[in-house]
């Protein structure tokens, strides 16, 4: 099966301002794409017009060869699993109907979701004997934004849209998270689009990084070019992972130096 | 007091028993009507202005100029209970409408983009996400025009429907306090009585969810 996205030169227009203008690019099967950029550059917006939750003014998206347009959505967004800021677990469900859901829709048996939950809850990091049975309001930040990936990854959909999910995250609890994000993909091999603000977690956990700003699209390359890139707008996003490098580096030496 | 049971207590359990039924059936009736009409506008956000400024209007008109006014009107209106179950259906709606669109609009939008982005459809969107978050808020809706209901049906009895207002009209043209309690007093028992009943389902179905 194809499990490409493709945008074809595509823009998005709200009233009198282009979100996303004149975008094309192409993740292939299996890629973990960063779309990076400050906030409300239009990275979410580019997330949306994937799943169909908006559409574009003008040019073409595809998602497994095909044009959006000519998806049936609710069809398309089954294969899409969906992490959304914001986490939106619903209240009124219980941590194995929240994550069960999907595969409710899709008419699992009550058997298969109870096991499928419990693989997943494994692997987040959430025994299912303890937490199967809580509702999102017995959780913490770090323990829903776990919840919200599992549930995107109940019906294990080709598909994978990421809104900076570890974004209300520690930092101890966020580099958990994207180890095990970093292992999960390595066997599960999606095609992934995430969005971060955060440059170190896009060269962390992608094979290709977007630069994306004021809804265009300024590079579109490997995270080994990205650093290597000379161009100002990188480097400009580039100099607090510099700076950070360099006191570790100090720091180091200083230790060494002590011994 | 028991000369005054004597005489009238067979007819209070009787027009308590029309009063009740007057009530039970236009906010039945209220709640089979204002429960789709409050979703279809949570939907079409367009139609709100025009549906919720029809109810709100309809809440401004004293109640005994719209019995009066249903009166001439073919079909709906005449003297009895028909009149007066269509007038306290129309007051009953206002807050029924107005809870169900609020209570669906007030949803997490959060909770909305990740339903859709599960791909539900919309009817299952409504079923189990948007209704049962709403479900508090509708409870209340309905609490609030059955206590409503229960106030304004004692003035369905100037239009011949019966009810407890007998008591409280023949009470005043005769200026007799008795009759008049013997109409109020069962009215607002059934008024507490009611609303304490909706608060603990309200209670019930929230601890559930």
């Amino acid at each position: 099966m194809d499990r490409s996205i493709e945008f074809h030169e595509v823009s998005y227009r709200l009233g009198q301002h282009d979100l996303v203008k004149q975008l094309s690019l192409q993740v292939q099967s299996g890629d973990t794409l960063m779309l990076l950029g400050r906030s409300g550059c239009g990275k979410t917006t580019i997330l949306k017009l994937i799943n169909g939750l908006l559409k574009p003014t003008s040019g073409q998206v595809c998602v497994g060869g095909q044009s959006t347009a000519q998806w049936d959505l609710i069809h398309l967004r089954r294969q899409i699993g969906y992490v959304i800021q914001e986490v939106g677990l619903f209240p009124h469900f219980t941590v194995t109907q929240n994550v069960g859901l999907v595969p409710s829709l899709l008419g699992w048996t009550p058997g298969q979701i109870q096991s499928r939950v419990y693989e997943l809850l494994e692997l987040v990091g959430l025994p299912p004997a303890q937490f199967a049975k809580r509702y999102p309001h017995q959780l913490s930040g770090g323990q829903r934004q776990r919840i919200g990936v599992a549930r995107a990854l109940a019906a294990d959909p080709p598909f994978l849209l990421m809104d900076e999910p570890f974004g209300a995250l520690d930092s101890i609890s966020r580099v958990d998270l994207q180890q095990e994000f970093l292992r999960i993909q390595q066997y599960l091999g999606k095609t992934i689009v995430f969005v971060t603000h955060d440059v170190q977690e896009a060269l962390l956990l992608g094979t290709k990084i977007g630069l994306v700003q004021a809804g265009k699209l300024l590079s579109f390359t490997s995270p080994q070019e990205f650093l290597a890139s000379p161009s100002p707008e990188i480097q400009a996003f580039l100099q607090g992972f510099h700076q950070v490098a360099q006191v570790y580096r100090r720091l180091g030496q200083d230790r060494s130096g002590d011994e | 007091m028991n000369n005054f049971w004597n005489s009238y207590g067979a007819e209070i359990l009787q027009r308590t028993g029309e009063h009740l039924l007057l009530v039970v059936i236009s906010t039945g009736v209220a709640v089979l009507i204002g429960l789709p009409l409050g979703i279809a506008i949570a939907r079409k956000p367009r139609l709100s202005p025009w549906l919720l400024g029809f109810t709100n209007i309809v809440q401004t008109i004293p109640s005994l100029a719209l019995f009066g006014l249903l009166i001439p009107l073919p079909l709906l209106g005449g003297i009895g209970t028909r009149t007066a179950t269509i007038a306290l259906i129309l007051y009953a709606l206002l807050p029924i409408v107005r809870n169900t669109y609020l209570g669906i609009t007030g949803v997490d939008t959060a909770v909305i983009e990740a339903a859709l982005g599960m791909g539900m459809t919309s009817w299952q969107r409504l079923v189990r996400v948007e209704l049962p978050l709403a479900l508090s808020a509708i409870l209340a809706g309905i609490r609030t025009a059955t206590v409503i209901g229960v106030g304004v049906a004692t003035i369905a009895a100037a239009i011949g429907a019966g009810g407890l207002g007998v008591f409280i009209f023949r009470g005043v043209a005769v200026v007799d306090h008795g009759l008049i309690l013997a109409g109020a007093v069962p009215a607002a028992g059934m008024a507490i009585a009611l609303d304490a009943a909706l608060a603990w389902l309200e209670h019930r179905l929230h601890i559930r969810s």
